[in-house]
């Protein structure tokens, strides 16, 4: 059985005319590292190239492959039961978390951070605690150049994504007031999405979860503050639940804990990470790994 | 009975076979969907489906994915739509539907959204991404308004299915002949003949068949068959591909697969 997986990345033609952002998409979907997480990889160019552009080309596909498709996105999102099928996929963490927790801790953790895209990590991490109303559950959304640039994809932490139905399921979507869906950024692919699970997003209508926003400069810093003090590379996307953690963390007492959800590692998107921390070394490093092989390749 | 049916009826006792056609409005540009509605009354096309473009057309294939996109970024709103309704009702016999994701008739209102299709001279609208356990109020407003809110059958629908959704269908149903997005060729055989005898045994609604249909041969199979031949994305890739002559040739074979 094989396994397709739908990038939100644009192959462009191979055009002089080719524009600086354009040339990076081409150049990311041809990453033939990521060919050893998936069997194949099939480049969306529709719409403005993002998550949610990928999840429409699936939902094509399973509309023509539905006999033998069933599990179709990997976030709690489209039409039912995808989101419940998945958030149940995903609960495992949440329970595994919460039992790790009691034995490691010998408490439940007074907070839970999660980043929120789509919201399949959130979702699993949070299903382990709902039912402990003393545990506050906290998705963090992408504000990607900050809330006033209209860049971001803070749906539910701005209270500015409004009820709608789209690719097969009701939200809260950023969109216009003609319904059409608003361009979104986040400097991680994963959170640059226009809706967010329909569960995720009654439970902050109820209050049971909150929502905030970190911006992709507060990520980025954040990010350098792990890796340095804690020797791990959060993916770009848990990289936002580091963010409101670490910022809220000195209000609480030195005997609670907090659990975040690094549900995503930053070593398998390495050249992505290197690229948004804009580290001038990590370039001269490349091209002296290049120039090695090419003075290999000259003597062989 | 709905407008739209009696239309259709009417329509059905001289014809083989009626015709409905396909425009996304704006693309590639109003000027050119009103050529292609012009060559649509020559060739007697008999109901037409006027896209409202949508940002996330999850049921259409890539030809018009491209165009719901670009005639977004050309400007096309609202306003502009149903100026252009208005315009297409004035000129031209064809009865006209809506067609369009639910979004759109969501932010506009359900009410709003039917008072302004019977205003600007639409009978009905086919809304691809709301089934009818969902669509309640809207029909209701539907049956104030006197359209026609069109009911999908497909062949992945079970009997008892096709039986509850043929109880909220008005003026036509239309059967998409297979399953996936718009635009790609439907082989016509002996499991299409079963599919529409099943959707026939479920309704007595006129029954539009498309997904897939390419030419006046094609239609001719549908004889005896269904009541009405429904095309889209070869009607674009012609007008694309060759232009407006070609647009005409082809819907001159069409129009003389209705009659004989």
């Amino acid at each position: 059985m094989s396994t397709r997986q739908w990038g939100a990345w644009a192959v462009l033609s191979d055009r002089a005319d080719l524009s600086e952002t354009a040339w990076r998409q081409r150049l990311r979907a041809r990453n033939p590292w990521l060919l050893w997480f998936l069997s194949e990889l099939v480049v969306v160019e529709d719409g403005t190239q993002t998550l949610k552009d990928a999840i429409n080309a699936a939902l094509r596909d399973w509309s023509e492959s539905m006999d033998t498709t069933h599990y179709v996105m990997g976030t709690v999102c489209g039409p039912h039961p995808f989101p419940q099928m998945v958030t149940y996929f995903q609960s495992i963490i949440g329970r595994e978390a919460r039992e790790q927790m009691l034995q490691a801790a010998h408490t439940l953790p007074t907070r839970v951070y999660a980043c929120v895209g789509g919201g399949s990590n959130a979702s699993g991490i949070f299903a382990g605690f709902l039912d402990d109303p003393q545990v506050e559950l906290i998705g963090v959304e992408a504000g990607g150049l900050g809330f006033d640039t209209g860049q971001h994809a803070a749906r539910l932490a701005q209270h500015v994504g409004r009820p709608g139905v789209a690719q097969g399921y009701k939200t809260c979507f950023l969109q216009n007031a003609e319904g059409q869906m608003q361009p979104t950024h986040s400097v991680a692919a994963g959170l640059d999405y226009i809706g967010v699970g329909p569960i995720l997003a009654y439970l902050h209508q109820i209050g049971r979860i909150r929502v905030e926003a970190a911006t992709d400069a507060e990520v980025l810093e954040t990010l350098k503050l792990v890796i340095r003090r804690e020797g791990i590379i959060p993916a770009l996307e848990s990289a936002h639940a580091f963010v409101t953690a670490l910022k809220e963390a000195p209000q609480l007492s030195p005997d609670e804990v907090i659990l975040i959800n690094q549900s995503g590692r930053g070593d398998k998107d390495i050249f992505t990470i290197a690229e948004a921390l804009g580290d001038a070394r990590w370039r001269a490093f490349l091209r002296d790994k290049v120039a090695t092989w090419d003075r290999e390749g000259a003597r062989s | 009975m709905t407008p739209l049916e009696t239309y259709l009826r009417q329509r059905l006792q001289r014809k083989k076979l009626l015709l409905m056609t396909h425009a996304v409005v704006g693309y590639p540009s109003l000027d050119a969907n009103m050529a292609m509605l012009e060559a649509m009354q020559r060739a007697e096309v008999d109901v037409v489906e006027l896209q409202l473009p949508f940002s996330e057309p999850i049921a259409d294939g890539p030809v018009f994915v491209r165009a719901n996109q670009q005639a977004l970024q050309a400007g096309m709103n609202w306003e502009r739509y149903f100026q252009f309704m208005q315009r297409v009702s004035s000129a031209f016999d064809m009865k006209i539907l809506m067609m369009g994701y639910y979004n759109s008739v969501l932010q506009m209102g359900h009410e709003t959204f039917c008072a302004c299709l019977a205003e600007h001279g639409g009978s009905g609208f086919i809304v691809a991404d709301l089934p009818p356990e969902e669509a309640g109020e809207l029909f209701q407003h539907a049956a104030t308004h006197h359209l026609s809110p069109i009911a999908l059958m497909t062949p992945t629908n079970s009997m008892p299915r096709l039986q509850e959704i043929a109880r909220h269908a008005r003026g036509l149903v239309y059967c998409v002949a297979r399953k996936g997005v718009t635009g790609k060729q439907t082989p016509l055989d002996d499991r299409l003949e079963a599919f529409i005898a099943r959707c026939r045994r479920a309704t007595s609604l006129p029954l539009a068949l498309g997904f897939g249909l390419r030419t006046g041969a094609d239609l001719r199979r549908l004889h005896g068959l269904a009541d009405m031949g429904v095309l889209g994305t070869i009607l674009l890739t012609t007008w694309e591909q060759g232009g407006a002559a070609q647009y005409e040739l082809l819907l001159q074979d069409l129009r003389a697969a209705t009659i004989a």
